[in-house]
């Protein structure tokens, strides 16, 4: 393969990228507001309990602290706040997790408050949590749905008969751990109150307009009187899609001290305050003819949330779409544990069900003595297996074709454990990648300026994805002049009510209103338009419609240590019409990145005894560093869709992650001859 | 659990000198605050990040005395008459640092956050060449002396790129980048 570099492909550069790379531009906790003070949280040092009491003398006494904040004393949150527990916070001297917060220190500045936090007592009544996810819990329950809303269970046929009269059969049960999201920026939120009531709040979130909704709610003010602004957002992937504490925290210390305040967490507490990806434990069973064609697929998952909150990972659904199967069931129980709430991840289901799925898979090409391309090739299904839609479009083996083309898939020798390249054994695998391609209703202003530019609103939000830079494409394409000559604002939920960044919908649900704002623009001959996209949502065909990809890896493994490294990642990708390929071939690859990190080092470890996270920062949870990204690179076939939205598009933030680790464990295999079900592929796993 | 008191440490007040992107800067610091706080909480220059804090991250690298520093893990009254160039002092006016150029030509970032240690880390990493105690220029160097760095979004295989061109364009050690002024 030759290199490729951004720099060669043709299309916009980042829109803001002049003030990134300055520092001009400025994230949450960095704008600069007269007279702010400054809060740190305070978080629990036990799993399960009541607080007793608190001595805040001596943090009250230090000098330039202005404030402590506990249940004891908090502003009430409204009465309904009760469906959003993680939100509730300071309202209660119950602890349901190590780690959740239980007091805030507010001070002149920083250091005052970090010492005042340091002096703060607390004293507990604990009790023996419970924070080990297992298959066998006791508690485990079959929740009434999952993330999304997609059904617990489902399946077709006689799975366990099949799987008894079939030719091969693998049983197996893969794991995944306690993942976490680790954007670069630290949530952070600056609040302040008008004198007339007015909330306004810089904050690092996926959403301005749904997370200022639901920060209204919580407080109990009127949803017209909260404003979030959120222009730059050091990333999020799926951890700052809803609102987390931070910004409850700062909104009530602001209530409280009538002055603003300003909050970030530290990288500490990313790991137990703001959602991370529940570990899975998933048993996959397949049966299948002695041609490979599968006669049943059982795919089942068991998984954790808090004892406050509910979140179910959707981990199975991918089995409803992957393969064709006349008899199949997926499944999904979850037990509520004294842990932190999990939450979204990015590709939450898909991720970790698709290491499941696509292991089991090439396990079953083993058994079969079969390419494990051709096998997914023999079980490409005509319609989505779960519910018999017709796809929009699926070109999984376009992919799994062009990417053995370009990885040179068709030189390589099944036989695993024999290529040797000095101390290590060398291999190569191959795993799907699938994600759903969805949108959601949002709206959007467009307005012809005299001097010939355009104005664009729509609260919409780039955390690092391209968005601006996306929307600013499509609108000039609508608009059918220079993109230099649009202007599109977003980051601000005073703009036009949008859709979150999350589930890949972001393009597609703000793209349908851009385009639906602009044609109606030029229809109009100029001026101003405001649309929504409720009906031509609404309207939306009945389709199953699904992003997919092929990723293949190249790794060595160190006969001695076991250190296993990724000399090579290609992925290939048909997710519609790419709409600013430089961006997308960077988030793709990214998307990628986050999945060597899945498979190879990413793994969050709670004490058993005290539930506490034991690898809390960057120096016990380890995510790729440079040194671990070789040779990671992102293509795409072209592929029409015209029944997706007026783009053509299929959200791509998320498909990259999915297949990667399973790619990455099957070269694994295919090198050492050792089948490692368990994430993350740890030395010790390979000795 | 009983409660149990911990002692305040003394809160102490020290007056430092400091040359900030050229400027000079008498302060007097609380001698807790690190340079980023400093810099960040009490100067405006928001460009240096705070990651982690711990000097796990290279969100906050800057350039002190020429060399590159986590300034979470530097704390400010130690530096009393150092040289700091942050991001914001990498440019010339309104012409960018080859950097800054670099890393939106190659898309060398995505949210943006550890873009400004990224690159005062990069221009560190150039100067350092010239020690040559890693060998000649490769990507493999650039990827091991940029791994202080971390990018969530997963920009790495562009940010070798990036670095890589303004690297190999330097004519040997002629004009020194992001050093002191």
């Amino acid at each position: 393969m030759t290199p490729v570099s951004a720099a060669t492909i043709d299309g916009l550069r980042r829109i803001e990228g002049r003030d990134k790379v300055t520092g001009a531009a400025r994230y949450a906790y960095e704008q600069q507001i007269e007279g702010v003070a400054t809060a740190v949280a305070v978080t629990s040092t036990i799993a399960k309990g009541r607080i007793h009491g608190f001595d805040a003398g001596e943090t009250l006494a230090h000098p330039r602290v202005l404030e402590v904040l506990t249940y004891e004393n908090a502003p009430r949150v409204a009465e309904d706040a009760d469906s959003e527990p993680e939100l509730a916070v300071l309202q209660t001297s119950a602890v349901a997790y190590h780690g959740q917060v239980v007091a805030l220190v507010i001070a002149e500045t920083l250091e005052a408050a970090r010492e005042g936090a340091r002096l703060l007592a607390v004293e507990y009544r604990e009790q023996t949590p419970d924070v080990e996810l297992s298959d066998s819990h006791p508690g485990l329950y079959k929740p009434d749905k999952v993330n999304a809303g997609f059904p617990t269970d489902e399946g077709t046929g006689d799975p366990d008969r099949a799987l008894e009269k079939a030719d091969l059969v693998v049983d197996a049960v893969y794991s995944t751990p306690n993942d976490h999201n680790q954007p670069m920026e630290p949530h952070a939120t600056v609040a302040t109150w008008s004198d007339d009531g007015h909330l306004t709040l810089y904050d690092s979130t996926q959403g301005a307009p749904m997370a200022a909704n639901s920060v209204s709610k919580i407080l109990g003010v009127d949803s017209g009187r909260v404003r979030i602004i959120s222009h730059h957002v050091g990333g999020g992937f799926g951890s700052k899609g809803t609102p987390r504490p931070n910004v409850i925290l700062a909104a009530l210390a602001a209530q409280a001290l009538g002055r603003p305040v300003k909050l970030a967490l530290t990288r500490q507490q990313l790991f137990t305050m703001v959602g991370y990806r529940t570990p899975t434990i998933q048993r996959v069973r397949l049966g299948a003819n002695a041609d490979g064609t599968l006669t049943a697929l059982v795919h089942e998952a068991f998984e954790q949330s808090s004892t406050i909150k509910e979140f179910a990972e959707q981990t199975t659904t991918c089995s409803r779409v992957m393969y064709a199967s006349p008899n199949r069931r997926t499944a999904h129980r979850l037990v509520r544990l004294d842990v932190p709430t999990p939450s979204w991840k990015r590709a939450p289901g898909e991720a970790p069900g698709m290491f499941a799925l696509e292991s089991a898979i090439d396990e079953l090409a083993v058994a079969a003595g079969m390419d494990p391309i051709a096998l997914r090739i023999a079980n490409e299904p005509d319609v989505e297996p779960e519910t018999g839609r017709r796809f929009s479009s699926r070109n999984l083996v376009a992919c799994l074709r062009e990417g053995a083309r370009q990885f040179g898939w068709d030189e390589r020798d099944p036989t695993p454990g024999v290529r040797r390249e000095g101390r290590f054994l060398v291999g190569s695998g191959v795993a799907a990648s699938t994600y759903p391609a969805r949108r959601q209703p949002s709206s959007a202003t467009a307005r012809a300026n005299d001097d010939g530019t355009y104005l664009v609103r729509i609260g919409a939000a780039d955390i690092g994805t391209g968005a601006r830079t996306a929307l600013t494409r499509i609108a000039a394409t609508a608009l059918d002049v220079d993109p230099s000559r649009v202007v599109v604002e977003i980051g601000d939920s005073a703009l036009p009510f949008a859709m979150l960044a999350g589930g890949s919908m972001g393009t597609a649900s703000w793209g349908s209103a851009v385009v639906k704002a602009c044609r109606a623009l030029v229809e109009q001959g100029g001026g101003e338009v405001e649309v929504d996209t409720k009906e031509e949502v609404a309207a939306d065909a009945d389709l199953a419609k699904h992003g997919f990809g092929a990723q293949f890896a190249q790794v060595r493994v160190d006969i001695d240590s076991g250190e296993t490294r990724v000399d090579r990642m290609l992925g290939v990708f048909a997710v519609g019409k790419v709409i600013e390929p430089r961006l997308a071939r960077s988030q793709l690859i990214g998307g990628m990145v986050m999945g060597l990190g899945m498979a190879l080092m990413e793994e969050a470890i709670l004490d058993p005894r005290t539930g506490a996270t034991v690898n809390h920062d960057f120096a016990g949870y380890h995510v790729p560093v440079n040194a671990d990204v070789t040779d990671v690179e992102a293509t795409w076939i072209e592929e029409e869709d015209a029944e997706l939205n007026p783009m053509g598009s299929k959200g791509i933030g998320e498909i990259g992650i999915t297949g990667a680790p399973a790619a990455i464990a099957n070269a694994v295999f295919h090198a050492t001859g050792r089948r490692v079900r368990d994430l993350p592929i740890r030395l010790d796993r390979l000795l | 659990m009983a409660l149990h008191h911990r002692e305040a440490a003394p809160v102490t007040q020290v007056e430092i000198d400091l040359t900030i992107n050229g400027e000079n800067h008498q302060l007097v610091v609380d001698t807790r605050i690190s340079l980023l706080d400093l810099l960040r909480e009490r100067l405006g220059l928001t460009g240096a990040k705070k990651g982690c804090d711990h000097g796990q991250c290279g969100a906050c690298t800057v350039l002190l005395d020429g060399r590159r520093a986590n300034a979470c893990l530097a704390l400010a009254v130690a530096h009393d008459g150092s040289e700091v160039t942050t991001i914001e002092g990498l440019a010339t006016g309104d012409q960018l640092h080859p950097l800054q150029e670099a890393f939106i030509e190659h898309d060398a970032f995505q949210c943006g956050y550890c873009t400004p240690g990224q690159i005062c880390s990069a221009a560190g990493f150039i100067d350092e060449l010239d020690e040559a105690v890693d060998g000649p220029l490769s990507d493999d160097l650039i990827r091991e002396r940029m791994s202080g760095n971390i990018c969530r979004c997963g920009a790495y295989p562009n940010i070798v790129s990036a670095i890589r061109e303004v690297a190999s364009a330097r004519s040997g050690a002629a004009e020194r980048v992001g050093g002191a002024a």
